[in-house]
């Protein structure tokens, strides 16, 4: 069975949108209705084909770029987006991530701050800073991770800024509700992804298919797809949810 | 599965009935069960002139028997089963603890519980030998939060959710699914009743951030997400559907 999504007129950003799950999950908002603003940090030629192929499907698209590792990337960002899409913002998707698998001895500060800056500290200044475009019925949706609550691999940084996620939704979606604005996240299991080089061994592949009830890889239209309803007016009464889309990861 | 065969429980009124609506608007097939044969054939009827095949059966979720017939007519009507909502629950009788007695007890626990064990048994008997279908049980905000004065529904609850995850557990080699949706205040006659005053039930909705008590459609819109192809990754995971209360 398959159920339509209708987010057609609603404006979108998604961060990280050159690639993986922010790539999908354009595509997919895109495919609903949504203009989706398409941010790329470093993937200028990838994110241009993610809005060629949005446009190809009649879509609306436009690419902005802003480098989230600096302190003043969100705010430079939210500034671009204000511009394009002038005075209403229906979904945010802080998709942007990065990792680096380390042990604890391993782990440099240089690395705990990047990882740091733009898991956690982006997402939360472009809300801050896209809020006075949010209204009653928007709806952001962040990045959370298995890793934010079972242990996966050596990621122990790049898993404390995903629980970091988890209780910033509660916290923004308690203090935005009166005004409407819901906020989320989806916590996806492992995905094959260019940032995730887990299951491209024969080990890893073995350990995700021990740890996952579903014995398949996810995708990142899975993700997707649960960003996309959330994204929608389907999903209006639901804020504060960290919705895990991980094949029954770690039961 | 363009028109995918869902079985409802408890799908007289609130969520059940709002839930067999949404299936019916997108296209399925559906088996409305409940206990009350009156309003049952009229919930049918009402499917049906939606332009849904659909048909009421009588069944009381605590009697094995009546789950097992509930289930074979099903596949015995339609052929197959795709879906299965096991919504049927009482408030059971509110109250201190120290008033509650091993009837009260039972009496929540035989429906939320046991209706909701016997449900999952008779659809995994059937989807696993079909290799899919998506199960899904409905919690409350109270299957991870305690509240004074419910505990014997808090505790059933609980228990709604830990067997969820266990099925998930067991069903996915089958590749059924098997996930939850946990529903903060929502206006039914459940609530009216829980709540019992209209004070009661403002100061309880004045405890959800997005500031209204829930449709029964809002949660029905999630129970369909969760059936569809869209959520054919997600298993064992309990979907809080709440307006923020959870988390606020």
């Amino acid at each position: 069975m398959t159920v339509q999504n209708d987010l057609s007129g609603k404006t979108a950003l998604v961060t990280g949108a050159s690639r993986g799950i922010g790539r999908a999950t354009a595509l997919a908002l895109a495919r609903a209705g949504a203009q989706v603003i398409v941010h790329y940090g470093n993937g200028e030629k990838e994110a241009t084909a993610v809005v060629g192929d949005i446009r190809n499907g009649g879509g609306k698209a436009e690419k902005v770029t802003a480098d989230l590792r600096a302190a003043d990337g969100p705010h430079q960002l939210a500034e671009r987006v204000r511009a394009i899409i002038g005075s209403r913002l229906d979904i945010l998707v802080a998709n942007a991530g990065i990792s680096k698998a380390a042990t604890i001895a391993d782990t440099t500060v240089e690395d705990f701050d990047a990882v740091f800056a733009v898991n956690v500290r982006a997402p939360y200044f472009l809300v801050q800073q896209l809020l006075p475009v949010m209204c009653k019925g928007s709806s952001v949706i962040m990045l959370s991770s298995l890793a934010g609550h079972a242990v996966v691999g050596n990621l122990s940084a790049y898993a404390a800024t995903k629980g970091a996620i988890d209780t910033l939704v509660k916290h923004f979606a308690s203090a935005l509700g009166e005004r409407g604005i819901r906020v989320n996240a989806v916590a996806p299991g492992v995905v094959p992804t260019e940032m995730s080089n887990f299951t491209k061994t024969a080990e890893g592949r073995d350990f995700t298919m021990k740890m996952q009830a579903l014995k398949r890889l996810s995708t990142p239209e899975d993700i997707a797809a649960a960003i996309t309803f959330l994204a929608s007016d389907q999903a209006q009464w639901i804020t504060g949810d960290t919705l895990r889309v991980d094949g029954g990861s770690k039961l | 599965m363009n028109k995918p065969v869902v079985v409802i429980t408890g799908a007289l009124t609130g969520i059940g009935r709002a839930t067999a609506l949404a299936f019916a608007k997108n296209g399925a097939r559906l088996v409305v069960s409940g206990r009350r044969e009156t309003e049952g054939k009229a919930l049918e009827q009402e499917l049906q002139k939606l332009g849904a095949e659909a048909v009421f059966v009588q069944a009381d979720v605590r009697s094995d028997e009546e789950v097992r017939r509930l289930i074979d007519q099903a596949v015995a009507r339609f052929g197959r089963l795709d879906v299965a909502v096991n919504n049927a629950g009482t408030e059971g009788q509110p109250g201190p603890i120290v008033n509650q007695t091993a009837e009260s007890y039972a009496a929540t626990f035989d429906t939320n519980v046991l209706g909701t064990l016997l449900s999952v048994k008779h659809e995994l008997r059937v989807m696993s030998a079909q290799k899919s279908g998506s199960i899904i049980n409905i919690s409350s905000t109270y299957g991870h939060e305690g509240a004074a004065y419910a505990s014997v529904y808090v505790a059933s609850k609980h228990a709604v959710e830990g067997l969820t995850k266990s099925a998930a557990l067991e069903a996915a080699a089958s590749g059924v699914r098997v996930n939850a949706v946990a529903p903060g205040p929502t206006d039914t006659g459940m609530l009216d009743r829980f709540t019992a005053t209209p004070e009661n039930k403002a100061a309880l909705v004045s405890t959800v951030p997005l500031g209204r008590v829930g449709k029964p459609a809002d949660i029905a819109q999630m129970i369909v997400f969760l059936a569809s192809d869209a959520a054919s990754f997600v298993t064992g995971e309990i979907v809080s559907v709440d307006g923020g209360k959870s988390a606020g």
